[in-house]
């Protein structure tokens, strides 16, 4: 199903969750909410399903409008990140609830549960309670549950944040192949920028109530639209920087900068694997910490005259070659990007 | 050096102490019980049955048992639209409605049947308007029933209450999105959570009616056959010297509030069980 979202505002008192947000998702394709937490993407996510009703604003269900239908006709299927399954019913009686309380003849229920509890590798399971499963299986169990009556979209909320970390990579290969075996529209919600990138067709970059970027994982990865998203997006260095025409200055680090960034005072944004450094006196920075962690190493310097600045390089990397606490190195940066400073933009980024 | 050990073994003092409060439970709760189960019969099962068969003790029993049973069902359904309205809605003055229903538990019962009295009574406005539709309150059952419905209320709603606050307000979300209506809804996500405590607290608001007899004695007239409870019924035959038929209603009021007890007690540790 295709789905639009115009102008959708929702505010709790004084607290906007969602601010003036609109953007499509196309038929059959897989969509993540990424964002901090308290950024009202979840809140987008239960406006979607009619658990919560927009202030201001238009959805649109395959053109149709679908902004005051109840959450009982929207059909929508949606998967909560508690399970939320029905505790004092079976595994197959949660499965098949969405299709008994729509009076489908009994055995065409069963039918369709036999053929979720396959899909979802959950046979022989059919008549345990949820509390006797463990948390992957309680998740399945809720999207079998979801997708049995058939949904036009697909809605998961956080839908791998209560599970441990190796069962949740099994359930996002899991998500993906499932989606690309179905091919039901489906949108979730995540902090996990990992899980965002990993699974999804198109992301959907939300902070404040606001989309800061939408665009393919590659897109926003390689092409931050704004600070936030640089920030948000892999271990970046941000320095106060001067730009002239396409460089910035920042103490001892003159850097080319990628796109176009109105001159004046900046915010220099570095990711930490868009550097190289290696041994060089005088050179701009001194070495104060590396760490190695597995096959990596992070190296963190103080730049003169702009501060910290923490790079990454495969451990055995020719460039770290004498490179030891206290020495002095240059610094080259390969990719940077500015963006302009806003007094908003200085506030630190919300934890993730 | 003292050894470890001496530390963690308890001195005289705390001995002492240990086999105090054994002691004082059982002599203040099981001593009694016993005293009352040997006088009761000490003639015989047969006596204490034939003690039981005065019409008047009968009628007595089963005004008890009756009234009883209906103030628990209009406690078990009325308290659970209670409780769910007070966790479910903005009400009004709702710190204040909190207070109120607490307040028959701090109220003396000979208090309450004053109040009721007061109320319903033939010198009052209201007790003349019922009177004036042919409805007599106080000195006739619904008096009764009113009196245990006071004293009941908190019953209830206070049990049902916290089981209604856990319940994870997405399983009814997920209820609804999956095309369930209310009452589906209520069905299956509300009833089977709510059901034990709806029931052991229901159980306990009979156990609690069936001996009442503070509020009762004002405010029902205590006439034979008509408005005599069990519980008023037993008092009636201390004071005048029978108390051969008072130790026999006793008991049977006794052996029913155990059985209560019991089986509330059964269903909260099921409940407990569950939770755990």
């Amino acid at each position: 199903m295709h789905i639009k979202v115009e102008h959708l505002c929702k505010r709790f008192g004084d607290f906007a969750a969602v601010d003036d947000v609109s953007f499509e998702v196309s038929d059959g394709s897989l969509v993540a909410l990424l964002g901090p937490s308290g950024s009202g993407k979840s809140t987008i996510l239960r406006i979607l399903a009619g658990l919560e009703s927009a202030d201001s604003g238009q959805v649109w269900f395959d053109g149709e409008p679908a902004t005051d239908l109840h959450a009982r006709v929207r059909g929508v299927g949606f998967v909560f990140q508690h399970y939320a399954l029905f505790r004092h019913l079976t595994v197959a009686q949660n499965i098949g609830f969405g299709l008994d309380v729509r009076r489908v003849e009994k055995s065409a229920v069963r039918k369709r549960v036999k053929e979720l509890l396959a899909l979802t590798g959950l046979s022989g399971l059919e008549q345990r309670y949820p509390s006797q499963l463990s948390g992957g299986q309680r998740q399945r169990v809720a999207l079998a549950r979801a997708l049995a009556p058939e949904p036009k979209v697909l809605l998961l909320d956080e839908p791998f944040g209560a599970v441990d970390a190796k069962v949740r990579e099994e359930l996002r290969q899991w998500l993906r192949r499932l989606h690309d075996e179905v091919g039901v529209t489906s949108i979730f919600v995540t902090h996990d920028q990992e899980e965002a990138f990993s699974v999804s067709d198109r992301v959907l970059l939300v902070n404040h109530g606001r989309i800061e970027q939408n665009g393919t994982p590659m897109e926003i990865l390689d092409d931050p639209a704004t600070e936030f998203v640089a920030r948000f997006v892999g271990e970046v260095n941000v320095f106060p920087a001067t730009v002239r025409d396409d460089r910035a200055q920042s103490g001892a680090l003159n850097v080319r900068i990628k796109g176009s960034a109105p001159s004046g005072l900046a915010h220099l944004v570095i990711r930490s694997y868009d550097l190289k450094l290696w041994r060089e006196d005088p050179g701009v920075a001194t070495v104060q910490r590396m760490v190695t962690f597995g096959d990596r190493v992070r190296v963190q310097a103080l730049v003169d005259g702009a501060g910290p600045i923490i790079a990454h390089f495969p451990r055995r990397s020719s460039l770290l070659r004498g490179v030891e606490p206290g020495c002095r190195v240059q610094v080259e940066v390969t990719t940077a990007r500015a963006y302009p400073a806003e007094a908003s933009s200085l506030h630190p980024i919300a934890a993730t | 050096m003292k050894h470890a050990a001496y530390a963690l073994t308890p001195n005289r003092g705390e001995r002492m102490l240990r086999h105090a409060v054994v002691l004082y439970i059982w002599a203040l709760v099981a001593l009694p019980l016993v005293a009352l189960l040997r006088f009761g019969l000490r003639e015989g099962l047969v006596a204490l049955a034939e003690a039981l068969r005065s019409p008047v003790a009968l009628s007595a029993i089963w005004l008890t048992l009756w009234t009883s049973t209906l103030v628990a069902l209009i406690n078990m359904l009325l308290g659970t639209a209670t409780a769910w309205a007070l966790v479910r809605y903005r009400l009004p003055g709702k710190t204040l409605l909190a207070a109120l229903i607490d307040l028959p538990l701090a109220i003396p019962t000979l208090v309450t049947g004053l109040m009721i009295a007061v109320l319903y009574g033939p010198l009052s406005a209201a007790g003349r308007m019922f009177e004036a539709h042919g409805i007599q309150i106080v000195f006739a059952q619904p008096g009764i029933v009113l009196a245990l419905l006071f004293v009941t209320l908190p019953f209830v709603i206070r049990a049902v209450e916290p089981v209604l606050m856990e319940i994870d307000k997405s399983e009814e979300e997920a209820a609804k999105i999956l095309g369930a209506s209310a009452i589906r809804v209520f069905r299956t996500v509300f009833l089977p959570s709510i059901a034990p405590a709806v029931l052991s607290s229901g159980i306990r608001s009979l156990g609690r009616a069936l001996g009442e007899f503070g509020a009762i004695v004002i405010v029902a007239g205590n006439i034979p056959f008509r408005t005599l409870t069990a519980p008023v019924y037993v008092f009636g035959e201390i004071e005048s010297g029978t108390p051969r038929t008072a130790a026999a209603v006793s008991l049977l009021l006794l052996t029913i509030a155990l059985g209560l007890h019991a089986a509330a007690h059964a269903i909260e540790r099921r409940i407990g069980a569950r939770d755990a």
